[in-house]
């Protein structure tokens, strides 16, 4: 929950662009983009960014998305975070 | 040096820890990483042992399930226990321990709790089932506080009547201010937390630097992050400085994400005063929900329920007082080590966890006990 998941916006679902669909390890899931609309901080698709809960909090590089699974990995939750990244929408 | 072969980057490592070796030279400091990210990665990598010992280590209060008093979590299951009610949470909110089971027990036996992800899910339990009332136990820091407030416009857009609350949402600048005051615990500098500045950005540090003159670097979450960290925060306290510095500057910017908090001032205002788990009452350092959107407020919604739960509560305390109690809070404040707790590893495990700290895998206590057959003690 605290430590963030990385994902690649890979398109839009809504008009608005509040939703986008995310690669998140290989797992495709909705998650909320609302966040990052703020001036300069807007999303494109190919956009990698930090997920918590469902929600893109911060854009990232590709570089730094890789770091961050690695980081998982070495806290032994990498496990933990796909679990987590396959239950959005799946309840 | 046990570990350092499974580094990213070995030799830098050495250094990095040679340079925190003279830094620390004739001096010792008692440092507080807040968050329980951090406090995972230390126990994770062994950090403590790499380093000199006169470099104290402090878990701080940044777990959310950690913090949160035993009373919270016991009205957050009452909630689950009404007719008709669905209640949703993390996975980490499941195996905490209320006084009468935690969530997995008592869904075992038979009440509707659900475990979630993401607060939409719980919005879409609700969509899913307009026949019940869904509660979601929306627990955390400014991390996942903006994720609930979206949610609760979102329940507002789709006039759902059947979605409400429960919230904990707790914010990071009052327990720093709460260690800080307390005359017990004497800390010289924090290891500021990553992910929350994402939201509060790195300059919300700034007010403890200026009004303690304790300095705070906000920290990623690699080993190698937390020493390069610590080596700035050393720089700080040797020169007798006290400034917030970005180590995580690569995520982490110095202003808040503007469009959380707007968010956040939108749906949320502060609690005059919120009980901390081993820290007690801190004055403004939780959030409700503001009352334009109390229909979507579990607290509003279930007053009655809440209420007559405090007074069977509270006649349950002065009969019989409470049931098995844990040092939590002086772990919590660092002032034992969890293996310093009686219950330590016997009564309370990870697997069958009796106090909070036990429960995530960010708490001090499950963390220790995860880690410590790997430990050079």
């Amino acid at each position: 929950m605290c430590l963030a998941i990385p994902g690649r916006v890979e398109s839009f679902v809504d008009a608005e662009r509040r939703m986008a669909l995310a690669d998140i390890s290989g797992v495709k899931r909705e998650i909320s983009v609302d966040l990052l609309r703020g001036e300069g901080a807007q999303v494109e698709i190919g956009d990698w960014v930090l997920i918590h809960v469902g929600f893109a909090m911060s854009k990232i590089s590709e570089k730094q998305a890789r770091e961050q699974l690695e980081v998982l990995a070495m806290l032994g939750e990498a496990v933990a975070a796909a679990e987590e990244a396959r239950g959005y929408g799946q309840s | 040096m046990k570990f350092v072969d499974e580094f990213r980057d070995p030799e830098l490592i050495k250094s990095t820890v040679g340079e925190i070796e003279s830094l620390m030279q004739g001096r010792s400091y008692r440092v507080m990483e807040v968050c329980g990210g951090h406090t995972h990665s230390i126990y994770r990598f062994g950090l403590e042992q790499l380093l000199p010992s006169s470099l104290e280590f402090i878990h701080g209060p940044g777990c959310p399930v950690c913090i949160l008093p035993m009373d919270r979590v016991d009205e957050g299951l009452k909630l689950a226990a009404q007719k008709n009610v669905i209640l949703a949470a993390y996975g980490d909110m499941m195996r905490v321990p209320g006084h009468s089971g935690s969530a997995l027990e008592l869904k075992a036996s038979g009440l509707d709790i659900r475990m979630v992800y993401s607060p939409l899910d719980a919005l879409k339990i609700a969509v899913d089932n307009p026949q019940s009332q869904v509660v979601f136990f929306a627990i955390g820091f400014e991390t996942t506080a903006p994720a609930t407030a979206l949610t609760v416009l979102k329940a507002q857009e789709l006039g759902l009547s059947n979605f409400t609350v429960f919230v904990n949402h707790v914010t990071v600048i009052p327990p720093m201010r709460a260690v800080l005051d307390d005359p017990d615990l004497k800390i010289d500098g924090f290891i500021g937390p990553g992910h929350v500045a994402t939201v509060i950005g790195a300059c919300a540090y700034d007010e403890i630097a200026r009004d303690y003159k304790k300095p705070v670097v906000v920290s990623g979450f690699e080993p190698l992050d937390i020493l390069q960290s610590l080596v700035l925060l050393l720089r700080q306290l040797n020169n007798g400085e006290a400034r917030v510095e970005n180590q995580y500057a690569r995520v982490v910017p110095w202003a808040p994400n503007a469009t959380a908090s707007t968010v956040l001032a939108k749906v949320f205002e502060l609690r005059p005063t919120f009980e901390w788990r081993g820290l007690g009452a801190i004055l403004q350092s939780a959030v409700k929900l503001r009352a334009q959107f109390s229909q979507y407020d579990a607290e509003v919604r279930f007053a009655e329920v809440l209420a007559n739960h405090r007074i069977d509560l509270e006649k349950d305390r002065i009969e019989r007082g409470r049931g098995p109690s844990t040092p939590c809070g002086e772990v919590l404040k660092g002032l034992i080590k969890p293996n310093q707790c009686a219950l330590f590893g016997k009564e309370c495990r990870p697997e069958k966890p009796l106090g909070a700290l036990m429960v995530s895998s960010e708490g001090a206590c499950a963390a220790h006990f995860n880690y410590a057959h790997e430990r050079i003690d």
